[in-house]
């Protein structure tokens, strides 16, 4: 129980996101619809993203944006307890940003693999290009 | 498959959580991420930039370079996915389908049929059908200006306050696509172009990477801003500020357009003529 309140308590943040990474990572592998591979990898972004937000966290500081400054030309010392840290922030920022054109480029793909294949389905996506591989092999040993 | 993945997700589990009991615990101030390379950035960033709020000034400033390639990242996205998608070639045997606007008569035209083009009575509405609702429609109209402008002040006001190119961008683009839902993309498109998604996603990134070049014709490093201080007639201190804010428009520019183009291409699957 000590060590429930010590170690695991202050980190419990972390082991959610162990677990929703470990989600998007189960549903990335496992599953065999595109559209919930895409799911999952959106999961796990999002995993990623609260755990560089929440090592932002500081105890007792506000957000990263100086309050009551004299406009420009103060040198009025700020001091790195007050604010929590922008890094991730920033870093986070741009991860969100790509990570929509990465689920828009991964919608694209999805979608145009229904046109193709008219399935999202892997098993028979992958059924169907087995099928046409024997096709071919097939008429290239008749023609040899 | 199933069970093998949860055999090694558990395990991978496992292994995460025990070395996870080592980390700093939430919020600790002297944690290794906070304690290295952050302190600079909230001591300095005003006295360097004059920009109070340090995730601006540290995403267009002190990482500006990095800032450049996600821009670039979501332009080649938006690229890709043009490729993928768009198709000019009009589906094969389609209907369509059209309302009578005074009546709410739908009328569905086979291929081949004569369609009215009589814009005043009629309207082209998707071939799912959607019931005309004038409370969303109405709704809409008077939510979007309010969604730009303050899409804008986001974008504007990214010193001083949360906001920034990226989120700035997003809100505007997500304005676009409210419309969108609401009417329908025929429309949408009548009014934003995807010619104009192109070129406002191209000059984005030419307004960012330009600003790195002008600086560097000022003889200075590429993205510091602080050569711009004879140009705006201000000291380097400031010049910074005013870099940051060029810099987050040209990124609030090809965000929305990124995120128009991007929702144009889904939506219809590259036809651009009906979807949600």
């Amino acid at each position: 129980m000590e060590i429930f309140q010590i170690w695991v308590l202050p980190r419990l943040n972390y082991l959610i996101y162990i677990f929703l990474m470990l989600l998007g990572l189960y549903g990335m592998l496992v599953k065999r619809n595109y559209m919930k591979k895409v799911i999952g990898l959106n999961i796990l972004q999002t995993a990623i993203i609260l755990f560089f937000i929440s090592t932002a966290a500081k105890i007792g500081a506000t957000i990263p944006i100086i309050a009551n400054h004299e406009h420009h030309g103060s040198h009025a010392a700020v001091n790195a307890v007050q604010y929590i840290n922008p890094l991730p922030h920033v870093l986070m920022l741009t991860a969100i940003v790509v990570a929509v054109a990465t689920l828009g480029v991964a919608l694209a793909m999805v979608i145009r693999i229904y046109q193709l294949f008219s399935t999202i389905e892997e098993d028979q996506v992958l059924l169907q290009l087995r099928r046409e591989t024997l096709v071919a092999d097939a008429k290239e040993s008749f023609h040899d | 498959m199933k069970r093998g993945g949860l055999v090694l997700f558990s395990i991978m589990g496992l292994l995460l959580a025990w070395g996870v009991l080592e980390f700093p615990g939430l919020g600790d101030p002297s944690s290794p991420a906070s304690s290295h390379l952050s302190p600079y950035y909230i001591q300095h960033s005003l006295t360097d930039t004059a920009v109070p709020n340090m995730v601006t000034a540290v995403l267009a400033d002190y990482r500006g370079y990095d800032t450049m390639f996600e821009t670039i990242v979501i332009f080649t996205a938006a690229i890709v996915c043009i490729f993928l998608l768009r198709t000019f070639k009009p589906p094969a045997s389609r209907y369509r389908m059209y309302r009578h606007m005074a009546t709410g008569i739908t009328l569905r035209i086979e291929k081949g049929g004569k369609t009215p083009d009589d814009s005043e009575h009629f309207e082209r509405i998707d071939s799912v059908w959607v019931p005309h609702d004038l409370v969303i429609r109405t709704t809409c109209r008077m939510v979007i200006p309010f969604i730009q402008v303050f899409a804008l002040y986001v974008i504007a006001h990214g010193h001083h306050s949360p906001g920034g190119g990226f989120q700035g961008g997003v809100i505007l683009g997500a304005s676009v696509v409210l419309f969108a839902v609401c009417f329908d993309l025929r429309r949408t498109i009548r009014y934003l172009g995807e010619k104009m998604c192109a070129l406002l996603c191209a000059l984005g990134v030419l307004i960012y990477a330009g600003t790195g070049i002008l600086c560097m014709g000022l003889q200075s490093n590429f993205l510091d801003y602080s050569a711009l201080a004879g140009l705006f007639g201000t000291d380097p201190v400031m010049a910074r500020s005013h870099g940051i804010l060029i810099v987050e428009i040209g990124v609030g520019m090809a965000v929305m357009a990124v995120m128009v183009m991007l929702y144009y291409n889904l939506a219809s699957a590259g036809r651009h003529d009906e979807g949600l």
